[in-house]
């Protein structure tokens, strides 16, 4: 089978806060201005200035998927993403008890549950984050950057090394 | 829809809450925000009113885009008559505070009256609820924010509060929100505080529909990609605000020891560089934060490193700290500058009129017009780190017999100390200036001395005046929307021109403050950033409002002139020292020291700042004396003031 599917990789790190992110969400899916119904979320320790981006994992073995009673939620495999039928959906909101990441919402308004589609393959979260705390990359790729920060401490190490080395002689 | 947010008035006395819709004719003729505050000021306050008395009215806003998609809404403005100067009040902060309170339903608060005790107001979907705060009196600006949290079991609430320093009724108490969001200005917390107001909390989710969702998306992609291509907002995402003051210092355009000179020497600790090293020590490398829906991300994150605060986190500083606690008292050390922004933070202060105000009487001391009897025995030199520190307690607290003094402000101080310590004083309109030193640029000055809440950069400053920018490129951002055909000059030590600049920006800003957007997505320190032409698209793509540019023009001059027309019933005089468009002697007397070439020996000539006084005061359609013509004020639709629309 072909490799396929990027995922959302999340860097907390990055984060400035804004919560721009919310709001292009619920402004693209919804076309209202309102943190309440967007799909990601930005989970603050503001005493700390620690900012983190919550959404969902589109896990392969999703616990919304297994605990849905009605087998409103599938696997959407050309995107990658766990999605749900809401002409199915009987709002029973077990999805949103057993998700491990609380990424499935409940919208008191429309009296649904909602979570993230990666807006069909262009998620607008990772669209306007200038500062790339949220990215949209080839699954394969998701590690890449920490792999290289890491690898930067040892390089480092070694160049230290080296130095030294021709020091001594 | 944005324009369906209510306007609550409350009645602290009587505890009688009345909710209304903002007419549609009102937002047509001010918008909301600081114009829309403006009008109810003027309409909703008496003449001569006590500013800390239950007469005084203060009113909490957001713009009429703030929650919305257009860029950057992040904008609380706080208005009432100030116990600063006896004028117009008017703060504006970022953070998250308006986008919360218009998701809770509302744009406008109206406050009036004086609890019994203290209180608290709480805003929920709708509705409004007023609480016992007397638990939370006496405690930090964070404290109240969190305790407020805890007690009604929401995380996401957010709250305006006030500190200790409102609490005492300290003449300069800001109102803050978050860690380091403050009105600052005009003593906005002192009003709070003598309403028995502690905080106002906001939680909401009531839907914001967008008129016109596409195209709002896509519009507030373009002016993302507008704002972070400015070099300026570059920099300021990496170094914040401090860069200011370096860039500033570097030339010799900020205070040191009060006004005796006009640039900091030796000051490698505290340039924006030092700053931000210690940012990325204490926080990582990724330190800077952001406002509501804002790509600039101006805000450091830091823990002061050493000190008897040492660990303690706060956000900042920005360069109103740096001027107020490293030039003006000419303090040089990093550890000052970040404990210094963390008590005005945590106590509720002003930094910039704190700073200004014990450099002042710094000077003061050295010259000993003020003595160890006032000071208790402080050593209230310039440079001296720890009496500066220890200074900012007292007036806090209204310790001693100079900090009980310093908390009444510079014009009260100045009467209480006598002989001609007012001489000395920096101030505009009762209300100190920020640490820039305006004396090689007449624009600057101009701007200071006509800014309508009292010197104040954030009112009119032409700051891209200092860019030497090609007439060409000045005309094409001062012609819009109005065609203006007189002189303009790209010499910043020049006077012609510079009347047109200040006027073109009082509307400006004006226009951003009924937005609800931050300056720094329009032109203040960027040329190339949104302005008038850019306005109308947002507005309609998110409100479904329709302005032309030169309606959004007339609205600005309309709110503008609203607070000329408050300031004037509350004394406001051309050339009074006090009350009036008029700068200290010093200004004219004593030439600058220190900086570059063009700027060294400089003073601001007195005919010549005259004449531009009076070119301003043409444009804005006063006469001589600064009051509007009849004309005018028809033309702006002012003539029936007061009125009561809302």
């Amino acid at each position: 089978m072909e490799p396929m599917g990027k995922v959302l990789a999340i860097y907390p790190e990055k984060c400035t806060g804004c919560r721009l992110c919310e709001q292009v969400c619920s402004v693209f899916h919804d076309g209202i201005s309102n943190p309440a119904r967007s799909r990601i979320k930005i989970m603050k320790w503001e005493s700390e200035g620690l900012y983190i981006p919550m959404s969902c994992q589109q896990c392969q073995d999703a616990p919304c998927m297994i605990i849905c009673p009605v087998k409103a939620i599938t696997r959407d495999e050309t995107l990658s993403r766990v999605m749900v039928n809401h002409t199915i959906c009987i709002g029973c909101r077990s999805c949103v008890a057993v998700c491990p990441f609380g990424a499935m919402n409940f919208n008191v308004i429309d009296r649904k549950n909602f979570k993230c589609d990666l807006c069909d393959g262009d998620p607008q979260c990772v669209r306007f984050c200038e500062v790339k705390a949220v990215d949209y990359v080839d699954a394969d790729r998701v590690s890449i950057a920490k792999k290289k920060a890491a690898a930067e401490k040892i390089t480092a190490a070694q160049r230290q090394a080296i130095a030294l080395e021709s020091e001594s002689h | 829809m944005a324009l369906n947010r209510k306007i609550a008035y409350i009645d602290l006395s009587t505890g009688k809450i009345e909710i209304k819709p903002i007419p549609i004719n009102v937002r047509k003729k001010f918008l909301g925000g600081r114009g829309l505050d403006a009008y109810l000021l003027y309409n909703h306050t008496k003449k001569g009113c006590d500013p800390l008395g239950p007469e005084n009215t203060i009113m909490v806003s957001g713009g009429v885009l703030t929650a919305t998609l257009a860029s950057a809404t992040a904008r609380t403005h706080v208005m009432a008559k100030s116990p600063l100067g006896g004028l117009l009040g008017s703060a504006n902060m970022g953070g998250f505070f308006a986008p919360e309170l218009a998701w809770a339903g509302f744009h406008h608060l109206v406050i009036k009256g004086k609890a019994e005790k203290p209180v608290y107001l709480w805003i929920h979907n709708g509705k409004i609820e007023i609480r016992d705060a007397r638990h939370l009196w006496g405690k930090t600006t964070t404290e109240t924010q969190w305790a407020i949290r805890e007690e009604l079991g929401d995380e996401d609430i957010k709250s305006l509060v006030i500190g200790p320093a409102g609490e005492n009724l300290v003449r300069f108490a800001n109102v803050m929100t978050g860690i380091k969001n403050s009105g600052g200005r005009t003593g906005m917390g002192a009003v709070m505080g003598s309403k028995n107001l502690k905080a106002i909390a906001a939680r909401g989710t009531m839907d914001i529909k967008i008129a016109h969702p596409k195209e709002a998306l896509e519009y507030n992609k373009h002016f993302i990609e507008q704002i972070t291509s400015a070099k300026v907002n570059q920099t300021q995402g990496t170094l914040g605000t401090p860069f200011i003051w370096g860039a500033t210092n570097s030339w010799g355009g900020v205070r040191c020891r009060n006004f005796q000179y006009n640039q900091e020497l030796y000051c490698d600790d505290i340039e924006p560089e030092a700053i931000d090293e210690v940012c990325a020590e204490t926080m990582g490398p990724y330190h800077m934060a952001g406002c509501f829906g804002c790509q600039v991300h101006c805000r450091a994150k830091y823990k002061i490193p050493t000190g008897p605060y040492a660990g303690a986190y706060d956000e900042g500083p920005e360069y109103t700290s740096q001027g107020a606690f490293c030039g003006e008292p000419d303090c040089r050390s990093i550890e000052t500058l970040l404990t210094g922004n963390h008590l005005v933070d945590q106590w509720g202060m002003d930094n910039l009129e704190t700073g200004s105000i014990i450099s002042w009487a710094m000077e003061l001391y050295e010259l000993g017009i003020l003595t160890d009897k006032e000071t208790d025995g402080l050593e209230l030199r310039f440079s001296n780190d720890e009496a500066l520190l220890e200074m900012v307690k007292r007036i806090c607290f209204r310790e001693g017999w100079l900090g009980n003094v310093l908390a009444e402000g510079g014009v009260i101080a100045s009467e209480k100390i006598g002989k001609n310590s007012f001489d000395y004083l920096i101030q505009v309109k009762g209300v100190s200036n920020l640490h820039s030193d305006e004396r090689a640029t007449p624009a600057l000055a101009l701007n200071v001395a006509t800014a309508s809440r009292g010197s104040d950069h954030l009112r009119s400053r032409p700051a891209i005046d200092l860019y030497h920018l090609p007439e060409g490129v000045l005309r094409k951002i001062y012609s819009n929307p109005v065609p203006y055909e007189g002189l303009l000059s790209s010499e910043h030590t020049e006077y012609v021109g510079k009347p047109w600049q200040v006027f073109w920006q009082e509307n400006c800003y004006m226009a951003v403050d009924c937005l609800g957007i931050c300056k720094y997505h329009t032109v203040f320190l960027g040329a190339t950033l949104p302005n008038f032409e850019d306005w109308p698209k947002v507005l309609y793509y998110n409100t479904g409002l329709e302005f032309t540019p030169r309606e959004l023009w007339d609205v600005a001059e309309r709110c503008n002139m609203i607070e000329r027309l408050f300031n004037l019933r509350e004394g406001l005089k051309r050339e009074d020292l006090k009350k009036g468009d008029m700068l200290n002697h010093r200004y004219f007397d004593e030439p600058t020291r220190r900086g570059a070439p063009d700027v060294v020996g400089r003073v601001i000539d007195r005919e010549k700042f005259k004449k531009m006084i009076d070119e301003f005061y043409e444009y804005k359609g006063l006469d001589k004396d600064g009051i509007p013509k009849p004309e005018t004020l028809k033309r702006l639709g002012l003539e029936s003031e007061p009125s009561h629309l809302v």
